[in-house]
């Protein structure tokens, strides 16, 4: 899978590939740096090139030098490879960095020498998280750890639990980012109808982290209780609000085109669809800072868990 | 807007997620068979919709005199979206957009159609629940404007219903001097108050040019040296590789100074030159651009401290180009400049002797709009006078398009054994740097025309003041003589470069 322009570096070091970095941009003419930020996912060999495609895609948006770790087998010699390569049309570099051996304990010892200067650190667990980010040794460096509960292979409903039991400011899940578009819609169906909201639900398929992580954040907003109803999907299809007003939905059954309804208006469609990785990378990468809405519905989702243990975490 | 006492439980400051949405409204476009409507403004209402930023139900009305249904008018803006768009183009989006058009045929003194253009606007209330909120974006010569916003009060499209807004929104030229630029004002004002109507200069909605404040307010390092103490001069460049295209009309009758300097140049030169403002709302903003206009005097002497030009035949990137007098539509006696350049001076402690040079032309060496700060030399330098002969002043330029970014030169050792000193730059790429495809200016600008939020536009004020520092200068050449000629695709007539010499400068080449 060595693309065009990546040098094969094995048995290598941290050093050997911060040199590799700067021989590639001497080459291509400008030993320049334009990047923003570092970013470092870990994963599995056979997601290790979806991981890259996609940051190489929010990169664009914010040129990041890309390190993306794989982590191999434990046992025997440690080993560090690496394909080391600078991106062509835009101005980040990537690295795809394989540990085995004793080295895999270690990954956070790679790293720390090819973090940029200064700027920001991300790290981006693709598939599966550790159950603590923020007390990892990779997460430790990181100014920003994301997670993404509903791509673990089994048991995402508890992973979203996990996640939100071990919240410390920098962390964040794509659960989260998932629902933006939703959440604005909703606030802003809330502008057009000002009214106290009595009850809500949300509808989704059965096992959604982004459609739980939605009831918990309109149950922490709105002071009232949410139900959480099962659908075919995909992912959301129906939020609605009972207001004093009346009733104010959002649906969307086919992943694309939504209809927002409100009691005397006319319906309106809107366009929300499930929206792509890098798009979703993306938007987390724009801001850095803790967010404390998503602390805040992540410490609801604790508490209604405790209230009613059966209903999430399964 | 609605709900002053309502306080959304789902919005908090902190949330900064979630993007501003415009309540539900609509836009009516009078001109929509244009250029600009084609090329900007359909692409970038098609952007906010792709990027969720229109409100659900948004409905787009075009007016003009052409015999359309509405899927004629479909049809168009379908097109000019396909191949203008920034964003991908996505059929469901486009669906949803689709629904809320409609094409209203009429001229502008035609009361039968501004009758049904009422109807279709509460038509579209009922049906697609607009609110009531309606912004005329009139994309028309100012000629019109007149009538059209005549028959907008006429008609009774002018005045909002409760808890709803109208807005006009115009284009530049605001007006052709400061009398023309009153009358305009004096029509719209006299239907639309102050708050309602926005004037779309779209440079100044452009990342680079917001950015400005950013760069100049945000750091450190910056605004200790942006003085006189510090600074030698600012040079201001908005440079055209093309001649005047199909615009001869407009052309001959505005030239260069009143085409882009009167608005984009100047309202460039008020960002640059501004104090801090108390916060960056649309009052304080202006209170600080207005006091910088305020504060402009021209140089006694026009004849030596303005300098005017006409292109003519010659080659230009490896093409051979007419002379503006030989372009169709042009009179071969036409004393209309394409290039124009002028000192300015501001009178305030911060600006004091530092000249600000600016120069707007047509067919120039290459397409660029820059703004220069020059700083003075350092003060002693301890080399010999060979070592520093290839060293010139320190400058900080903001490159607005294209290619947005900022560059700092500076001197530096050439490596070898002797100690010799160039110039080399240090550079910031926006495009590099951040976003790869940032928004178009006009996205942001309707954008902000539906939210109501108006500190990218520039108030009538301000409009008037920068009148009456262009207005003695085109009065002046009027007066005296015909502007000088350059060859197309050079940097503009000898007099220009006389004009820097004689304050001991130099144009830079940008």
């Amino acid at each position: 899978m060595t693309q065009p322009g990546m040098m094969e570096l094995t048995d290598t070091s941290s050093s050997a590939i911060a040199a590799e970095f700067l021989r590639a941009r001497r080459r291509a003419g400008s030993p320049a740096m334009g990047m923003v930020m570092t970013l470092v996912f870990v994963v599995d060999e056979e997601d290790a090139e979806d991981a890259m495609d996609t940051a190489r895609a929010a990169s664009r948006e914010h040129p990041a030098r890309v390190l993306g770790l794989i982590l191999g087998n434990p046992r025997g010699p440690a080993q560090v490879d690496a394909q080391v390569g600078i991106g062509s049309g835009w101005t980040g570099e990537t690295a795809l960095i394989r540990l085995s051996g004793e080295v895999t304990k270690h990954p956070e010892s790679v790293v720390l020498p090819l973090l940029l200067p200064d700027s920001p650190v991300v790290v981006w667990w693709p598939t599966r998280a550790p159950a603590d980010p923020a007390d990892d040794p990779l997460g430790k460096l990181a100014k920003r750890r994301i997670t993404d509960a509903a791509a673990v292979p089994r048991s995402k409903s508890k992973a979203m639990f996990t996640q939100c039991r071990n919240y410390a400011p920098g962390n964040t899940d794509l659960a989260w980012t998932r629902i933006t578009g939703w959440r604005a819609l909703l606030a802003a169906a809330l502008d057009q109808n000002p009214a106290k909201v009595l009850s809500a639900s949300v509808t989704a398929e059965r096992i959604s982290p982004s459609a739980d992580l939605l009831s918990a954040w309109l149950a922490d907003r709105l002071k009232i209780e949410v139900t959480r109803k099962s659908s075919d999907g995909p992912g959301i299809t129906d939020v609605v609000m009972e207001t004093k007003e009346g009733r104010i939905s959002l649906v969307r059954y086919d992943g694309k085109l939504a209809t927002l309804s409100a009691t005397g208006q006319p319906d309106r469609p809107v366009a929300l669809k499930l929206r792509e990785m890098p798009e979703l990378l993306a938007e987390e990468l724009r801001r850095l800072d803790p967010d404390d809405i998503y602390a805040a519905t992540v410490k609801k989702m604790v508490r209604m868990h405790h209230a009613n243990p059966t209903a999430e975490g399964s | 807007m609605t709900g002053t006492t309502f306080d959304n439980p789902l919005r908090d400051p902190q949330d900064r997620r979630l993007p501003q949405i415009a309540g539900p409204c609509g836009l009516v476009i009078f001109g929509v068979t244009g250029d600009l409507s084609r090329k900007k403004l359909m692409p970038a209402i098609y952007d906010l919709a792709n990027r969720g930023l229109l409100p659900p139900g948004f409905s787009l009305v075009g007016f003009a005199r052409r015999d359309w249904a509405d899927q004629d008018f479909a049809q168009i803006v379908h097109d000019s979206v396909k191949e203008h768009s920034r964003t991908a183009f996505r059929e469901e989006v486009w669906q949803q957009l689709s629904e809320g058009f409609r094409f209203v045929p009429g001229d502008f003194s035609d009361d039968v159609a501004f009758d049904a253009l009422r109807q279709t606007i509460l038509d579209l209330d009922k049906v697609r629940g607009t609110g009531g909120n309606h912004a005329f974006y009139l994309s028309i010569p100012p000629r019109f404007f007149a009538d059209v916003i005549g028959q907008l009060k006429e008609h009774g499209l002018a005045s909002p219903g409760e808890d709803s807004w109208r807005r006009v929104v115009v284009e530049k030229p605001f007006g052709s001097n400061l009398e023309t630029a009153r009358e305009l004002n004096a029509i719209i004002s006299e239907v639309f108050p102050p708050e309602s109507v926005f004037r779309i200069d779209h440079y100044l909605g452009k990342e680079t040019v917001q950015n400005i404040l950013a760069m100049r307010f945000a750091n450190a390092m910056f605004e200790p040296i942006w003085n006189s103490n510090y600074v030698d001069h600012v040079q201001i460049t908005m440079a055209e590789d093309i001649g005047i295209g199909g615009r001869a009309g407009y052309y001959d009758a505005i030239g260069a100074a009143r085409d882009v300097i009167q608005n984009h140049l100047l309202q460039l030169m008020a960002l640059i030159a501004m104090e801090e403002p108390t916060s960056f709302d649309a009052k304080h903003l202006r209170i600080e651009k207005q006091k910088v206009l305020e504060s402009v005097v021209l140089p006694r002497r026009l004849d030596l401290s303005t300098a005017r030009g006409q292109y003519t035949e010659g080659w230009a990137g490896g093409v051979k180009v007419p002379g503006y007098t030989q372009e169709e539509d042009i009179p071969d006696d036409s004393a209309t400049e394409t290039f124009a350049a002028i000192k300015l001076n501001i009178e305030s402690r911060r600006w004091a002797n530092v000249p600000f040079y600016i120069r707007a032309g047509k067919r120039l060496g290459r397409r660029v709009t820059e703004v220069a700060v020059v700083f003075k030399r350092a003060p002693h330098l301890p080399f010999s006078d060979t070592a520093v002969e290839e060293l010139t002043e320190n400058a900080l330029v903001i490159r607005v398009q294209p290619d947005e970014g900022i560059t700092i030169r500076f001197g530096s050792k050439v490596p070898g054994p002797t100690m010799e000193i160039r110039d080399v730059s240090m550079d910031f790429a926006y495009g590099g740097s951040f976003t790869e495809s940032s928004p178009e200016a006009y996205e942001r600008l309707i954008l902000d025309v539906l939210l109501g939020e108006p500190p990218l536009f520039p108030r009538h004020e301000e409009v008037e003041l920068s009148w009456k520092i262009l207005d003695p200068i085109v009065e002046y050449w009027a007066r005296h003589g015909r502007p000088d000629t350059y060859p197309s695709g050079t940097w503009g007539p000898e007099s220009a470069v006389k004009m820097l010499a004689r304050d001991g400068r130099v144009w830079r080449r940008p």
